[in-house]
């Protein structure tokens, strides 16, 4: 059959079956709608916290509760409180499957940290976090293409790039090839008619190999060849490992695939997936709740995640963002409206675990960013300019984040080297 | 030009001999038609000096049109698959009959054209014809309904403390629109987008959110209901409901209905143009469905804003959009105020107070029990931007436009006040003029200070007027119609048409369809179709038979274009690179091989009687019946050589062998070819 015999470049390093050493991965999730970082890690330290969230605060965490190992042993315990994690910040109670993981210095948390520019628009912030360029509409591609470019790759694999869902994020538009992937197990060509996979394949594959349509010839050849190593990698019988249990959600299961994805070894590098439900006018909850409910989702998630790539995560690096954060006081509906800035997860083998960094700005009246947010002392491409050159091996920063001083003194220095 | 009833009935299908019709018999319809003809000009033909002075006639057909480059079969494709969603079988004939240039000014013409099909299609369809108060009413969100009550309630009870003056009256629309507003934003933009595809998931993550394409009273059975929802991420579009469930209430319905009209109406619609146009400009103001409110208000933008002007004048069509509520929530111009505005009223109030209390010795009204300063705070709004800036860089001039961070900000004063009147009740546009900023501003170096909501309109009138928008639309509609970079030349006149004609959407489009740029080489099959354009064109190519269009939004969805869940108000992107990647490629050709393989829920495709019954005994007069039916004929000679090689394979063979009446899967043909590069473009 045309097009089959010819084995592509990466294909044929894939199937040598040398799992490329020391590949450094990087997956981002992003909370679209700005989730409450306030009250996912609680500076229960802050007693004007609790002036301004009377019907919604997380309380403070119970005496004794770290200090006694408890905590570890059975976060559940603390359900009805914050968790203590540094004596200052606690996580919301929701969130216990990743408190192992902060204590086992795997998980970092980047407070106050986000995008500099005042928008309070969700359009406009996601659009900025994702160009990569705050105040600037005009950027047409994102960083996460960009820092890609940054490090090009010949014979890049067709999933050098991947995105969880129908449609290619701001994130992931540019130069560098990405793909959309809403399910794995059906990435394929579906015949519909008995027996005639293969010839609906081959005369699709022939006839796009083939044609004078440049654009089509480019895009087609690197479909099949996607669908192709797909097929060897062969999703349906992927279990995940280690005991990890995935929710059901669709922040599980596109979790699930990613890790399937990673352990294929087909040649992932970034992977991005999203997640909604964030924007919590009325009644968002405390301990119970909205927010609780979405929390849950994302611990698991993430714990699992954790959990299900085991070794693997000494090469990987997960980091999560939302585009603002929200109100510090809570509004007049139990809900909190939009603010600014907001906490950041970076998980990983490479990330330096068990802390919260970033400069605490407090959260004392007089120190909030235009009366009513926590104010940002972190910007969000410091955190990931520190996480693409020292885990992805980006030498130069400013194709990436034009326009912003990414100098590594000022790194969080969340990252080992 | 009313359509003579033989021409819409497909007739020239079903008798191809009509090609031999004698001269007298072609020249008859031909009178009849002008004679039915309600007084249109035929314009292109008298209209454009460079269609006078073309000497060469090349075939009867394209007289009038200044075509050079393209045969009489390729120009009336290329009118097909530009001014409408592509040939139905039979349509290159009936059009060459008709003659191309009387096709066209029908089209532009679009009330002159019979559409009783298509609007008995859309019966089903309640939602399409009710007003905003009434779909607000009867399809209430779940929670809201439930929030509303306590609202009243509590509106109630405040209403007897409040004192019954102009200034609370403001206020309490403003914190109405406020909270709704906020409710929305970007989780349910998330919701969605990702809706459009997987619509078990959404409603799994939040109830609340929308899921158009999701009907849940209409699950088959509880174990198919559990499989799906374990297919989270899967979504697949063929399972999903035959019908929209007659008991569904939710508010998701509304959208859901708009999109399966849209589809209807595109493909079944003798009005192609229209829908063309309405696609086109619905598009250039984009309004997103998942943005709270917008989704009670999308209706009546599509239906009393967009189409009514569609081929009308651009400035009627701008002010349309500046006071619709979709587009004033959209962009957040409600909420815009003079930020002085708090004060003055409650200086007013003050005034008013003092004069009636102040002077019988009352006491001072006792004030409500809330801190004053929070108070205030939350009642005053501000101005905002947002729909100041998109007017300019997306509506009228164009980033390029040549207007500056300034005039943006003299744009939003001018249209403060321009606001919305009980939002989650009827959605009124209003103009308050205790919100606006009666200041004189200066807008691109003119003053504008006619007053009130005048200067609003000033404004519209300046922008709409502008040589900036003259450029910036006839480029769009350049790059819709023409090519993706158009050539400048063809531009420039456009320009000069919209500058000369008041902005006449049509005149514009007269000038653009009646150059050689048009019908070039390089124009033609230079589009790459949108996945709307694709799934359309292949259901009318087809000839599907379509009872619920409802997979065919999702696969819309799942190609990369969900339908009205554009969340940023840039609109799709018109360009060939927005739509060539991957993943939507792989979709393409999946939903080429399960709509031509009548594998799709709602909708019936015959590909046997398609491409002929006798064809199944030879695959290779298949595939030949099958370029010529969706391509024209013309398909790359690897294109047709690949797929005659594939169609040797022993396993086609060995079926043929078998059974004489399963001999070759038509439909696995057909969608082999629907799936060609080819068939990518347009």
């Amino acid at each position: 059959m045309v097009g089959l015999s010819a084995m592509p470049a990466f294909l044929q390093r894939a199937v040598a079956a040398t799992p490329m050493p020391n590949k450094k991965q990087l997956v981002v999730l992003f909370q679209r709608g700005a989730a409450d970082g306030l009250n996912i890690v609680v500076p229960f330290g802050e007693s004007n916290y609790y002036r301004m969230r009377p019907s919604i605060a997380i309380p403070q965490p119970k005496r004794g509760g770290r200090g006694s190992g408890s905590v570890l042993a059975n976060p559940e315990l603390n359900g009805d409180a914050a968790i203590d994690l540094a004596g200052f910040f606690g996580l919301h109670p929701s969130l216990a499957p990743l408190v192992p993981l902060f204590h086992k210095n795997q998980l970092a948390i980047v407070h106050a940290a986000g995008s500099p520019d005042l928008t309070r628009s969700h359009f406009d912030a996601q659009d900025f976090m994702e160009s990569g360029t705050p105040g600037l509409k005009s950027t047409e591609d994102g960083w996460l293409n960009r820092a890609l470019e940054a490090v090009p790759e010949e014979n890049a694999s067709p999933f050098r790039a991947v995105a969880m869902g129908p449609n290619l994020p701001r994130m992931l538009h540019g130069s560098s090839p990405a793909i959309a992937l809403p399910d794995l197990r059906q990435f394929k060509v579906m015949a519909q008619a008995p027996g005639m996979g293969q010839v609906v394949e081959g005369g699709f594959e022939a006839m796009y190999a083939q044609t004078v349509d440049k654009a089509l010839q480019g895009t087609g050849t690197e479909t099949f060849e996607a669908i192709d190593l797909l097929r060897k990698a062969d999703p349906a019988k992927y279990r995940p490992e280690n005991g990890a249990q995935y929710p059901t959600s669709r922040l599980g299961q596109s979790l699930q695939q990613i890790g399937q994805l990673l352990k294929a070894d087909i040649g992932v590098e970034v992977l991005f997936v999203d997640c909604g439900g964030w924007d919590n006018h009325v009644n968002e909850g405390g301990v119970q709740g909205q927010l609780s409910n979405l929390l849950r989702d994302l611990g698991q998630s993430l714990a699992a995640f954790h959990q299900d790539l085991g070794d693997r995560m000494e090469n990987i690096v997960f980091v999560t963002m939302s585009e603002f954060g929200r109100t510090a006081k809570e509004n007049g509906n139990r809900g909190t409206d939009h603010g600014h800035a907001n906490c950041m997860f970076v998980m990983g083998g490479d990330v330096r675990g068990g802390q919260v960094y970033g400069k605490w700005p407090g959260l004392n009246d007089h120190q909030l960013n235009e009366g009513r947010d926590l104010a940002l002392t972190t910007d969000f491409r410091s955190v990931l300019g520190e996480i693409l050159t020292k885990h992805i091996g980006v030498a130069d920063l400013k194709p990436v984040f034009p326009s912003f001083d990414n100098n590594p003194r000022k790194f969080p220095g969340l990252i080992r080297t | 030009m009313r359509l003579p009833n033989f021409h819409a009935s497909g007739f020239t299908f079903r008798f191809p001999s009509i090609a031999a019709t004698p001269k007298s018999f072609l020249a008859l319809i031909l009178s009849l038609a002008c004679t039915l003809s309600l007084g249109v000009d035929l314009p292109g033909v008298a209209a454009t000096p460079s269609a006078k002075d073309k000497k060469q006639k090349p075939d009867p057909a394209l007289k009038g049109l200044p075509i050079t480059e393209l045969s009489a079969d390729e120009a009336i494709l290329h009118a097909l698959n530009r001014l409408a969603y592509g040939p139905r079988p039979g349509d290159i004939e009936r059009v060459r009959q008709l003659s191309l240039a009387k096709w066209i000014d029908q089209q532009l013409n679009p009330n002159s054209i019979e559409d009783k099909a298509v609007e008995a299609r859309l019966q089903d369809y309640p939602t399409l014809r009710m007003s905003t108060a009434k779909l607000i009413a009867e399809y209430p969100q779940p929670k809201q309904a439930e929030k509303q009550a306590l609202r009243q309630a509590r509106a109630q009870t405040q209403q007897e403390q409040r004192r019954s003056d102009a200034g609370a009256a403001a206020s309490s629309a403003a914190q109405e629109t406020q909270s709704s507003q906020t409710q929305s934003g970007g989780s349910d933009a998330q919701a969605a987008t990702s809706t459009a595809d997987s619509p078990q998931q959404s409603e799994a993550d939040n109830p609340d959110k929308p899921a158009p394409m999701k009907e849940p009273a209409m699950e088959p059975d509880a174990a198919a209901k559990g499989a799906r929802r374990r297919d989270a991420l899967g979504g697949d579009p063929n399972n999903i409901p035959r019908a929209l469930g007659e008991d569904s209430k939710r508010p998701r319905r509304i959208v859901a209905e708009l999109a399966v009209a849209k589809i209807t109406r595109a493909i079944y619609s003798e009005r192609q143009l229209q829908q063309v146009m309405d696609d086109f400009w619905f598009n250039h103001f984009n309004v997103f469905a998942g943005k709270g409110e917008d989704r009670y208000y999308l209706t009546s933008y599509e239906r009393d804003v967009i189409q009514p002007h569609a081929l009308g004048k651009f400035k009627d069509l701008v002010t349309a959009t500046a006071k619709s509520p979709a587009m004033l929530f959209y962009l957040d111009n409600f909420l815009s105020a003079d930020p002085r505005a708090a004060q003055r009223q409650a200086m007013e109030r003050a005034m008013r107070q003092q004069a009636r209390y102040g002077r019988f010795g009352r006491p001072w009204p006792p004030r409500p029990r809330v801190n004053p300063q929070q108070g205030a705070k939350k009642n005053e709004r501000g101005l905002n931007e947002n729909y100041g800036r998109e007017l300019m860089e997306l509506h009228t001039l164009g980033v390029e436009g040549g207007y500056t961070q300034k005039d943006v900000t003299e744009v939003a004063r001018s249209f403060t006040g321009w606001t919305l009147e009980k939002p989650r009740q009827y959605a009124d546009f209003k103009f308050d003029d205790r919100l606006h900023d009666p200041d004189p501003k200066i807008v691109l170096g003119k003053k504008i200070h006619a007053g009130g909501m005048k200067d609003g309109e000033q404004v519209i009138d300046l922008l709409a007027h502008h040589p900036s928008t003259a450029k910036f639309i006839s480029t769009k509609l350049a790059r819709r119609f023409v090519s993706d970079n158009p050539p400048p030349a063809l531009v420039n006149r456009m320009a000069e048409t919209f500058q000369s004609s008041d902005g006449d959407i049509r005149a514009v489009m007269k000038t653009m369809i009646w150059s050689p740029e048009f019908w070039s080489r390089e124009a033609y099959r230079a589009k790459i179709k949108t996945p709307f354009e694709l799934v359309v064109s292949s259901a009318r190519a087809l000839g599907t038979d379509v009872d619920t269009s409802l997979p065919l939004v999702q696969w819309v969805g799942r190609i990369g274009e969900p339908l009205y869940q554009c969340q940023p108000p840039t609109g799709y992107s018109d360009k060939a690179e927005a739509w060539v990647n991957t993943g939507a490629l792989l979709n393409r050709l999946n939903f080429s091989l399960a709509l031509a393989g009548n594998k799709m829920r709602g909708a019936r495709t015959d590909a046997t009687s398609l491409l002929g019954v006798n064809a199944s005994a030879e695959p290779k007069a298949a595939l030949d019946r099958a370029v010529q039916v969706f391509l024209g004929g013309q398909a790359a000679p690897a294109t047709v050589e690949t797929l005659q090689k594939q169609l040797d394979n022993p396993q086609v063979l060995q079926a043929k062998l078998d059974d004489a009446r399963k001999q070759v899967d038509l439909g696995v043909i057909a969608g082999l070819v629907l799936g060609a590069p080819e068939f990518q473009r347009r």
